[in-house]
């Protein structure tokens, strides 16, 4: 533990070792990204990237980079930054390993609202929107049907499940409703893809990230690790638990939506991130800041063994997401069962 | 002059449960205040108004004379603590990772971990006897020695009121007695008032300086225990027969249940 006083009687206090992992992450997902805008039908060096990025390089570089690759990168940059913090959020507020959107509802919630879109035809403005206010929607719906005296974390982990079986028989229920055309697209959008992503997919996710994420690392983080002790330690130490709960589960649900908006309904990284994050800093609490950056990394990477990982076929991110978040779900529970926890 | 902290006139309820009517309860600044009484007597349920966690449906707590509800709850948090009956520690927090989060209520967004709360988590920890474990993962602890880690993030909070939910509730009789020591010795070598629910009626009478005894969510007494703890009350709130004598060491009262009355079959004849 490091702190920094300054002679005011202001002080910081930091972890090296989360600092270490988040600044790891961070430069990983650099490196990732560099290869990443470096690979592809028209493959450049690093060095020519790098060039290209900071202003040099020919035109066709540079429409390369700029407007073909670097709109894809940021997007999985920040839905996975997204995911994994909204995860990281989750976890802590319903202690429950399990506690993330993909599991709780959300992410189905968003599917349903884009799926509505599809079926009927509209723009892809449609569709984001469709996704964020139908995810926004569902986070109302399960709060509401938690709620008894305040809402607690068991509880919302169990309707949250129950929310998302009949979501999920929803969505089925809308793929069949849907003309071939538009099925294979819904289904394509259901498995979470990061094929031609630009800027409008990019922009209001970054935007929301800056102001959330900020809000969420600042004002809530202490107070969310206090909330893991429980909801009467919280309270005793001056946490107004009932409405933490309800801001943070707000801002979880939008960041979750908006992402869903922009790469589908993504699974796995929003439960994987923040345990991995947790096991490597081996510090209690929420550890949010390297969620994120091991949420971008997780996101970045698996983008990338999606598209050049098999030749001659590129796979939508979500399913090497979903490969490997499967497998660590089982080893998860199997751990969390020898440890006694489950 | 009135107490700090008071109850007036409350109703306290879940849902549609009711638990208590018109319910004034006064706790003495600077006493050692326990609240006795059988299960779901509503004792518990007092203390949750008390600290702020439950809304009376109807009446007040009165926290220097403002309606705790309407005051923030950082702002109370730095007046009255507490120490609930469950609370968990996160996996693998050190000993004085988890007493530092006692500091919550003083700390902010710029001022995270002043030397003030350094000296306040060093002297919690010394007055519990857990300095030793600062370093220490608090899941390897035993039940005694996790108490008084929690009961040290308690103290770091530095509230001059705290109340204690059955703070020796799972621990043995000797950790149980290590725990009430404690108390007793906050009580009086740092002028804090506390109030505790306690289920042994012996241990109450031993330690309080004021006695609260509840009943289907009445007071039916309160004061001194000397007064409090007689033969007949025992009686009337636990509907248990006994005896009351001094106790050998303290000469507070003692509470001797009845021997079984044999069935007529078992008299030899």
């Amino acid at each position: 533990m490091i702190v920094l006083r300054t002679p005011g009687g202001l002080s910081l206090r930091l972890r090296p070792r989360a600092l270490a992992v988040g600044a790891t992450c961070a430069l990983l997902t650099l490196a990732v990204g560099v290869l990443a805008l470096g690979s592809g039908d028209y493959p450049m060096s690093a060095t020519d990237v790098l060039r290209t990025l900071a202003g040099g390089g020919t035109p066709a570089e540079h429409f390369i980079v700029h407007e073909l690759r670097l709109p894809r990168l940021v997007t999985a940059v920040a839905v996975g930054a997204a995911l994994a913090l909204a995860g990281a959020v989750f976890q802590s507020l319903v202690r429950n390993p399990l506690g993330s959107p993909d599991l709780l509802g959300f992410t189905q919630g968003a599917a349903t609202g884009a799926l509505v879109v599809i079926v009927l035809g509209g723009t892809s403005a449609m569709l984001a929107g469709a996704a964020v206010a139908s995810g926004l929607a569902t986070g109302a719906l399960v709060y509401a049907l938690a709620w008894r005296r305040g809402v607690h974390g068991y509880r919302l982990v169990l309707v949250g499940i129950g929310v998302a079986a009949i979501l999920t028989g929803v969505n089925g229920w809308l793929l069949t409703r849907a003309p071939l055309m538009d099925a294979a697209r819904a289904v394509l959008w259901l498995t979470g893809s990061l094929d031609g992503r630009g800027w409008a997919h990019a922009v209001p996710l970054l935007v929301a990230l800056a102001v959330l994420g900020t809000a969420v690392l600042a004002a809530a983080g202490p107070a969310l690790r206090l909330v893991e002790m429980g909801d009467d330690a919280a309270s005793a130490l001056g946490v107004p638990v009932q409405r933490l709960r309800l801001a943070l589960l707000a801002t979880a649900v939008l960041l979750v939506s908006l992402a869903a908006a922009a790469a589908g309904p993504v699974n796995f990284v929003a439960l994987t991130a923040p345990h991995l994050a947790r096991r490597l800093t081996r510090a209690p609490g929420p550890n949010l800041l390297p969620s994120a950056a091991l949420g971008a990394l997780l996101l970045v990477a698996a983008d990338q063994v999606a598209q050049r990982g098999f030749p001659g076929h590129q796979l939508p991110v979500g399913v090497v997401t979903g490969v490997l978040g499967g497998g660590y779900l089982i080893w998860l529970l199997a751990s969390e069962r020898r440890a006694g926890r489950l | 002059m009135q107490s700090r902290l008071r109850g007036t006139a409350m109703t306290l309820a879940y849902e549609r449960r009711t638990i208590a009517r018109d319910l004034t309860v006064d706790i003495p600044d600077h006493s050692f205040t326990v609240v006795i009484g059988p299960n779901a007597c509503g004792k518990s349920t007092l203390l949750r108004a008390l600290s702020r966690m439950l809304k009376p449906a109807v009446g007040a707590v009165l926290l220097d004379g403002e309606d705790i509800q309407r005051r923030p709850a950082r702002a109370v948090a730095r007046t009255l603590g507490l120490l609930p009956q469950s609370s968990v520690a996160p996996d693998g927090i050190g000993v004085a990772e988890l007493v530092a989060r006692g500091r919550y209520p003083h700390q902010g967004l710029l001022r995270q971990w002043s030397r003030e709360d350094e000296r306040v988590v060093a002297q919690s920890m010394a007055a519990t006897g857990v300095a030793d474990l600062a370093d220490r993962a608090v899941d390897e602890l035993s039940g005694g020695q996790r108490q008084r880690v929690w009961l040290a993030m308690a103290l770091a909070q530095q509230t001059p009121l705290l109340l204690l939910d059955e703070p020796t509730t799972y621990l043995d009789i000797a950790h149980q007695i290590e725990i009430l020591n404690l108390c007793a010795r906050l009580h009086e070598e740092q002028g804090r008032t506390l109030v505790a629910v306690l289920h042994d009626l012996n241990h109450a009478a031993r330690y309080a300086t004021h006695l609260v005894a509840m009943r289907d969510g009445r007071v039916v007494a309160a004061g001194p225990p000397r007064d409090v703890v007689t033969a007949a009350l025992v009686e009337e709130v636990f509907g248990l027969p006994c005896r009351v004598i001094d106790d050998p060491e303290t000469g507070t009262p003692l509470v001797v249940p009845a021997a079984r009355r044999r069935a007529a079959s078992e008299v030899p004849a």
